[in-house]
């Protein structure tokens, strides 16, 4: 806000109503109008000339950016208190775009070993192709993080929480590490949200997010985003622009618009996957579950030292079962809809070993933490008495027989 | 299923093609039959779209109706009602109520020969007063706009069948979070969409929502004879919109309780109308028929007169000046000179309307801020 009287920052839902936004739009439409254009008209040669030189702040061609893009940048960056942010199609998009930037041929990077089956995969798989080497330290183990570094050591990567485990990390003690090695720490805060937690403010170097979840809302949209400094992001900005993963106005109007109720959606989000948690620990069919916000959680106390929330997802296991047995919990719940995904208003169920590891062998499983009687949950935004009922009757309903038949699973 | 599970389900099933979670917009116009003679679900979108559909059964669900029907715009809805009279017809519509519904009243619909009556809805002894032998429709908004007036619906749905009205409410203020006009004895609700249902100031949209389907099925074909349907876009825009409604609601009272307060308490300020405040004079029905808040929608009358209200609405940095209500960033503005213009200045000023009135949409952004704002605009 532009007021000099207000001696403290906006509020959350202020902030995420309006920063970014010109006061004065184009015609004074209360929205941002979307813009759909491939490429900006110059007035003459002078202004492009004015425009090369950076003298002008403006559009140029698409692939550098638009101005939907612009105003959920700033919206984004102002929410994560980060000097700026870039924008992406999708949140991997966002994760290739920045190793892309930042490594080159014979450098290493280290991961905290529970994340995102896609960006292990991209690194071990492609990032292998142009001579990077990926370290994967288990998650939470600082010191063999630290043991791994060496002088060829890029960048400190991590998830928290961590998906689907829900493992936090201390970031603080994260951020140390990096700053001692002066090596750069990234964090993918895709399930904590600044709503929840602001890794910046715990000096990590550079937050990413899929913004398909949370921060879009809606189950409608893809996009990615990274928060960091100015510094940071400039080559990476530039590196977009030449790759081209840009979003488009479209999905950028919905992700600003869905942006606009974050505050109310993270709380219900929260309440949901809180008590959805407690409901599940207490059900004689479930053997154990994970969410931060539970005592009998392993990072329950860094958890709720670091975050206001823990967010809708929830992971659990259901007692003595196989993975058919699983699977019929899954098959057998009538609100929450079977897909991929999470963040969104419609909650979301998923077998991560059918989901996501499916062409696994046993033993690549088992090395992930992946077991067959695992279930994840993303809580949406529905009455919180509906997703326990449904959960109840699934876990109930489905205990006799399996619903899927014979398969080649390995 | 609960409100807001229904609010997020009822209407979105996924896509049995693709198995999208979101139901996919139908931009189309036309829909490719069977054969001659032969017609599938929907043919042309004047006549039906599925996402439009898919906002009628959300809206029907929520409204506890048998159906509903989405028009271009609130006004449109409203005349889509308006149509089922006939010349020499008469409506009793109340005194507190939108200034373009005034206007298509006076200034259209008695173009067609049909006749209106203002009367205090708040009171049946007005209705009294006011009812004709050609009687055929009670029109009322509860809280009613801009003066907030509480219309107990319930008793003016016994009076009106007693005399065989039918009865619609514009329940655009309250929203179905609040009030649920079919469930007291209403034959027709009407929303503008593109307030709180839609929520984000970036829709326009009108809805009709009745219990009876013979009258559904009349209302379709007025609509369908007429075309002033909702674009695909928009019902997307407010299905979407429609999913965060009673989160969005819930803030916006909780906000507007505040500012009432805080206004109320202010030496600037003359007085307040809002149906949470003990001063309010339909408070206790407001409290029977209004659930878990009291809206997000407040006026004020400020100290002076024109050039002190206009003082204040030039001020605020946060509450932004601009017709139209009940998005999530806030609104302020002046209805003598702006949403009730459209009414005769007699009229406006018999039924309360006078030059010191501001009328507040509380959005939902942090109320330290939207206090803060006031407080320096009223302090100026």
């Amino acid at each position: 806000m532009t007021n000099e009287q207000t001696p403290t920052p906006p509020g959350f839902s202020t902030t995420s109503i309006h920063a970014g936004e010109q006061r004065e739009k184009p015609s004074h439409s209360i929205t941002d109008p979307i813009v759909c254009a491939s490429t900006y008209t110059f007035r003459d040669t002078q202004s492009v000339i004015d425009y090369i030189e950076q003298k002008q702040d403006r559009g140029e061609y698409g692939r550098y950016g638009n101005p939907n893009e612009w105003v959920v940048e700033k919206k984004i960056a102002a929410l994560e208190q980060g000097e700026e942010a870039v924008v992406y199609s999708s949140g991997m998009a966002s994760m290739v775009g920045l190793l892309m930037t930042l490594l080159n041929s014979g450098d290493e990077i280290i991961f905290f070993d529970e994340c995102y089956h896609r960006s292990r995969e991209f690194c071990n798989s492609h990032l292998a192709r142009f001579g990077v080497r990926t370290r994967q330290v288990k998650t939470g183990d600082y010191a063999a993080m630290e043991a791994a570094i060496n002088e060829k050591t890029k960048l400190l990567v991590s998830e928290s929480p961590t998906n689907p485990h829900m493992s936090i990390v201390d970031l603080d003690r994260f951020a140390t590490i990096g700053k001692r090695h002066g090596i750069p720490t990234l964090i993918d805060a895709t399930l904590a949200t600044p709503f929840n937690v602001r890794p910046l403010n715990h000096g990590v170097d550079l937050v990413m997010h899929s913004a398909t979840k949370y921060m879009g809302g809606h189950n409608d949209l893809l996009a990615g985003a990274i928060v960091g400094s100015k510094n940071l992001l400039e080559p990476i900005r530039n590196l977009r622009g030449i790759m081209g993963a840009i979003n488009s106005p479209h999905n950028l109007y919905l992700l600003e618009r869905g942006l606009k109720t974050f505050e109310l959606r993270m709380q219900r989000h929260n309440e949901n996957g809180l008590a959805v948690a407690r409901f599940l620990e207490n059900h004689p069919r479930v053997e154990k579950v994970l969410y931060p916000g539970l005592e009998s959680h392993p990072y329950h106390e860094i958890a709720t030292e670091t975050m206001s929330g823990f967010g809708g997802l929830v992971t659990f296991y259901v007692k003595d079962a196989d993975w058919k047995e699983t699977a019929a919990v899954v098959d057998a719940t009538k609100i929450a809809r079977i897909a991929p995904s999470l963040g969104g208003s419609e909650t979301l169920i998923e077998q991560p070993l059918v989901m996501s590891y499916f062409q696994c062998t046993p033993e690549q499983r088992q090395s992930f933490g992946i077991t067959d009687n695992m279930i994840r949950i993303a809580c949406g935004l529905e009455n919180t008495s509906d997703l326990v009922t449904d959960l109840d009757q699934a876990l109930s309903s489905s205990s006799v027989t399996p619903s899927v038949s014979e398969s080649a699973i390995k | 299923m609960k409100f807001r599970t229904r609010s997020i389900h009822v209407g979105n099933q996924r896509d049995l093609q693709t198995g999208a979670v979101v139901p996919p917009l139908y931009a189309t116009s036309t829909f490719v039959q069977p054969a001659a003679g032969e017609f599938g679900e929907f043919d042309y979108s004047r006549t039906g779209n599925p996402t439009r559909k898919n906002l009628e059964t959300t809206i029907a669900s929520l409204e506890s109706g048998t159906g509903a029907l989405a028009f271009a715009s609130g006004m449109a809805a409203t005349h889509g009602a308006m149509m089922l009279l006939r010349s020499g017809d008469h409506v009793i519509a109340g005194t507190d109520i939108y200034g373009g519904t005034y206007r298509l009243l006076h200034k259209v619909c008695d173009q067609s020969g049909v006749t209106v009556s203002l009367a205090d809805t708040t009171a049946i002894a007005s209705l009294e007063k006011s009812l004709q032998p050609a009687t055929k429709m009670i029109w009322l908004e509860s809280p009613g706009n801009p003066l907030l007036s509480i219309t107990d619906i319930q008793k003016c749905c016994q009076w009106a069948k007693s005399k065989n009205l039918l009865v619609a409410v514009d329940n655009t203020l309250a929203t179905p979070v609040l009030t649920r006009p079919l469930e007291l004895g209403a034959d027709i609700v009407q929303h503008s969409a593109t307030k709180y249902l839609g929520g984000h100031s970036d829709a326009l949209g009108g809805l009709l929502v009745v219990r009876d389907s013979e009258l559904l099925q009349r209302l379709h074909f007025l609509q369908n004879a007429t075309g002033a349907v909702m674009s695909p876009w928009d019902a997307f825009l407010i299905s979407r919109g429609i999913k965060t409604l009673e989160l969005r609601m819930r803030q916006h009272c909780q906000n507007a309780a505040i500012l009432a307060e805080f206004l109320d308490q202010h030496p600037r300020v003359q007085r307040v109308y809002y149906p949470g405040l003990d001063t309010h004079p339909q408070r206790s029905v407001a409290g029977q028929q209004m659930q878990g808040g009291f809206g997000g929608m407040l006026s004020f009358e400020v100290k002076g007169g024109f050039s002190q209200a206009k003082q204040v609405v030039d001020s605020t940095e946060l509450f932004q000046l601009a017709v139209s209500l009940g998005a999530v960033e806030s609104l302020i503005e002046h209805p003598a000179s702006m949403s009730h213009a459209s009414y005769d200045r007699e009229d406006r000023l018999k039924y309360g309307i006078n030059d010191s009135l501001i009328r507040l949409s509380v959005g939902i952004e942090n109320i330290e801020d939207q206090q803060h704002d006031l407080s320096q605009a009223l302090n100026r």
